[in-house]
């Protein structure tokens, strides 16, 4: 490691390589396996955000769709800020979907909540939505 | 015929340079010394190499595409090693082969070569092309060599995904390169690093080790010499665990150099002698 990349790295001003190395493979890798173009997520976040639109009020803003990938298991992850919930007759909000059932562990399980905030709720929530990609169907 | 049916195992990467010709002609030699009856098929029509790696480029008569034109025999066609007669090479066709060649005459040929082996090595071109995809079809297993660089890992990646739909398997990975120092010192992956994301299992781990050039240069494979340099060794216990043995995977971190060679290497820095 040349001196200045050393000072940097004890200054904690530079991250190790092999770290930048590891995310940077992390994502091409996400994007490598689910085959999706840029313009395809694109359209696919907007309806995304369209449908969650229907059920809660969202910070459309600061909202996230991405790809991670995990275990060869690509998952799109939504990372979406509620600001409130839309009163609705029927309580039942679906969070989490699953492209295919076997494969339904996706990212933070843990944060789903189990039940519709009440529509007085003024805080920030935030709700991960986790659609598992099959990386390569059976023959 | 053999009364085990042979492993067909196919030796890929996906990038070119990472070492998968070194390692078919190091693990075809290891093979062949722990007596298993082992034949490496040369299956990069476009260019071939391992003929040069183990020495054996001047003993070429007939070739994989004089076998599939019945021209000869598959017997005249094979090349026995010298010192390792358990160890036969089938040499690769010329370029024009990749025009007219298709996955059952690929699967033909591995047939021929199962009925006489205990292993079927086949030395696959880089990238996913047809080449790829004939010498896949013909694969019941697969070895997906790396580097712990960016490029090499993307592409083994791609590689897993096209052989899992292809319904090869279990695929594993041989690690190659390592540097133990750039690794320590966080300026290269490291070895959980890489088997994380293309979660395979690692079936061999091998150190930059400067002997394999000097080893190529020569057409010796690392695998020929009775005291074995770092990369021997890891080709060496490669086929061991291909074999079922439990061979434990060496620690990079615990690689450290012999007193005489960081000796001379302080003496080199110091005077800039040689």
């Amino acid at each position: 490691m040349a001196l200045f990349d050393f000072l940097q790295h004890l200054l904690g001003l530079q991250k190790p390589s092999a770290t930048t190395a590891r995310e940077r493979l992390q994502l091409v890798l996400a994007h490598d396996r689910s085959d999706l173009n840029p313009e395809l997520l694109e359209r696919m976040r907007r309806e995304i955000l369209e449908v969650v639109q229907k059920y809660v009020e969202i910070d459309i803003e600061s909202g996230d769709v991405s790809l991670a990938t995990d275990d060869r298991v690509t998952a799109l992850v939504a990372n979406l800020p509620i600001r409130r919930a839309r009163p609705l007759p029927n309580h039942s909000l679906e969070t989490r979907v699953s492209a295919n059932p076997s494969d339904s562990e996706v990212l933070a399980p843990g944060d789903t909540p189990e039940a519709t905030p009440s529509p007085s709720t003024k805080a920030m929530e935030v709700e991960e939505v986790g659609i598992a990609i099959d990386p390569a169907p059976s023959p | 015929m053999t009364a085990i049916p042979a492993r067909v195992i196919l030796i890929c990467s996906g990038k070119g340079g990472v070492g998968k010709t070194t390692l078919t002609a190091n693990l075809g030699i290891a093979l062949a010394r722990l007596g298993e009856t082992t034949v490496v098929l040369d299956a990069d029509f476009g260019l071939r190499n391992l003929d040069l790696l183990l020495g054996l480029e001047n003993r070429i008569v007939y070739n994989a595409q004089d076998v599939l034109e019945e021209t000869c025999r598959l017997e005249q066609a094979l090349v026995k090693h010298k010192q390792e007669p358990n160890l036969s090479l089938l040499p690769a066709g010329n370029a024009r082969m990749l025009d007219w060649l298709t996955s059952d005459d690929m699967k033909k040929i591995v047939g021929m070569l199962a009925e006489r082996a205990n292993f079927v090595l086949i030395d696959c071109p880089a990238g996913i092309e047809t080449g790829f995809r004939n010498a896949a079809a013909a694969a019941k297993e697969a070895i997906v060599i790396t580097t712990p660089e960016m490029a090499a890992v993307r592409d083994a990646d791609r590689v897993i995904g096209l052989l899992n739909t292809q319904g090869v398997a279990p695929v594993q990975m041989v690690l190659n390169r390592v540097r133990p120092k750039m690794v320590a010192n966080q300026d290269m992956l490291g070895v959980s690093d890489v088997t994380d994301i293309l979660a395979l299992p690692l079936l061999g781990l091998v150190l930059e080790d400067e002997q394999v050039i000097t080893s190529t240069n020569r057409g010796e494979p690392l695998t020929l010499n009775g005291s074995l340099s770092p990369a021997g060794r890891a080709y060496m216990n490669v086929a061991r665990r291909l074999r079922g043995e439990e061979v434990p995977l060496i620690d990079p971190s615990r690689e450290r150099r012999g007193l005489r060679a960081r000796l001379m290497g302080k003496i080199r820095r110091t005077t800039g002698l040689f």
